[in-house]
């Protein structure tokens, strides 16, 4: 068990995550020709969120959203730590289920669709990432993240293209960007107003931003694995495809909640499971 | 000084001409969010409600209803003359005049159609303003950024 990685993930994830929200935004701007907001932007948008009143329909809803951020920390140490990749994917999961009940409970139809279409967006991805952990388990022949990203090997990616590229298609859902951001999005207006964050408000809006920045950090840590044992370079191209990423979210119009399911599991079934196969036939 | 000023907008019964300037102001030409400015459309996120046109007795609830549901500390801010006043439709049957018939108004900022200038100037005045009020509901001396 790596204890500096670890530690190195609880302390710096969201100063990493925060200053590419910060990035993010100010590319964002440049690409529809404005000067765009200064890079530490996201920071000052929480420190003022923590010095706000927390408004709640119920009491509870905090509760959940503080368990959301607990998981998710949770999550992400387990997997910067070395750890096993299937609990990693499962409390990825549990932690997710917190933010759906917390936003259950603002009970007004925003939040309860921006709820909805959550769920619906959690059954898009999560055949894609079941199939990442059979493929990485396929390729380097264990759980165990430390055993992965230390074990001489050849690059794990040369294994599993196809499963590399169909992460990255319910990556575009897990980062929240369009057109797969049908539940919340970082922009201003939407259909449905804010959806699933609608309901919270001050340090309740605050912890949920907080969450975003390490399950980001998280989820481009999931990327580079693909490159181990080089993951230098997986960290490089993590941030290149975050970048590609704000193109995309910049270049598409919002998808309807059909297209997103059938489309992320036509891409798991083909090139998720047809990576997997040809694994099983030719490996 | 506050950095990070989230916009609802709401629309009175203005003829438009200052929703239109609001809206500019987000465009390329003016660009707010380089003062982080965000036009939320929810009341539960904003900071400043901005309020465009006069009030009448069909939106005076609507108007005491977002307000009710802004977290503390916020602002709001009236743009155009007839939200300052009820302008030109001061006169009419069903208008009640500006918001400040409904709700406390911080802020006013004149014009028809107030100019994009001068809305980014209000909402200058109005971070200072939420500054304060932070700082009278909180009692710490400044935010750390």
């Amino acid at each position: 068990m790596d204890t500096l990685t670890l530690i190195l993930y609880v302390a710096f994830a969201p100063l990493l995550g925060g200053l590419l929200a910060g990035v993010d935004r100010r590319i964002t701007a440049r690409m529809q020709g404005r000067f765009g907001p200064p890079i530490l932007q996201p920071f000052y948008d929480v420190v003022k969120l923590f010095n706000k009143e927390n408004l709640v329909v119920r009491r509870s809803q905090t509760v959940y959203i503080i368990f959301f951020l607990a998981f998710m920390v949770f999550t992400g140490g387990i997997f910067y730590a070395g750890e096993d990749l299937l609990l990693v994917i499962f409390s990825l999961m549990l932690a997710n289920t917190f933010l759906v009940l917390a936003a259950y409970k603002g009970s007004s139809p925003y939040s309860a669709i921006g709820a909805e279409r959550e769920l619906l967006q959690i059954m898009a991805y999560e055949p894609m990432v079941l199939f990442y952990v059979v493929g990485i388990y396929m390729a380097s022949k264990t759980f165990y993240i430390e055993t992965i990203a230390t074990t001489q090997h050849p690059m794990l990616i040369r294994f599993l293209p196809g499963i590399f590229l169909g992460f990255l298609y319910v990556l575009t859902i897990k980062l929240r960007k369009s057109p797969f951001d049908l539940s919340t999005s970082h922009h201003g207006h939407q259909e449905i107003v804010k959806g699933i964050t609608t309901e919270f408000t001050g340090p309740s809006l605050g912890l949920i931003e907080i969450t975003h920045w390490y399950e980001n950090v998280l989820l481009l840590g999931m990327v580079s694995l693909f490159f181990a044992p080089n993951l230098w370079m997986g960290a490089g191209v993590a941030l290149a495809i975050y970048l590609l990423e704000i193109f995309i979210d910049n270049a598409c119009a919002r998808a309807r909640w059909q297209f997103t399911v059938f489309s992320s599991w036509v891409v798991a079934a083909v090139l998720g499971f047809g990576n997997i196969l040809a694994l099983t036939l030719f490996g | 000084m506050q950095k990070s000023p989230w916009i609802i907008h709401y629309d009175g019964s203005s003829c438009n001409g200052c929703d239109i300037e609001v809206l500019a102001a987000l465009t390329p030409m003016y660009d707010v969010e380089r003062f982080g400015v965000i036009n939320t459309g929810n009341p539960k996120h904003a900071d400043i409600f901005l309020i465009t046109g006069s009030v009448n007795e069909q939106n005076k609830a609507v108007i005491k209803n977002i307000y009710d549901q802004m977290p503390n500390p916020k602002v709001v801010m009236a743009v155009g003359i007839c939200a300052c006043t009820g302008g030109i439709f001061r006169e009419c049957y069903n208008v009640l005049g500006g918001p400040d018939k409904v709700i406390p108004v911080d802020l006013y900022v004149p014009g028809c159609a107030a100019r994009p200038e001068s809305i980014i100037d209000g909402v200058v005045k109005a971070l200072e303003l939420w500054e304060g009020k932070r700082r009278k509901r909180t009692g710490r001396e400044s935010i750390q950024t």
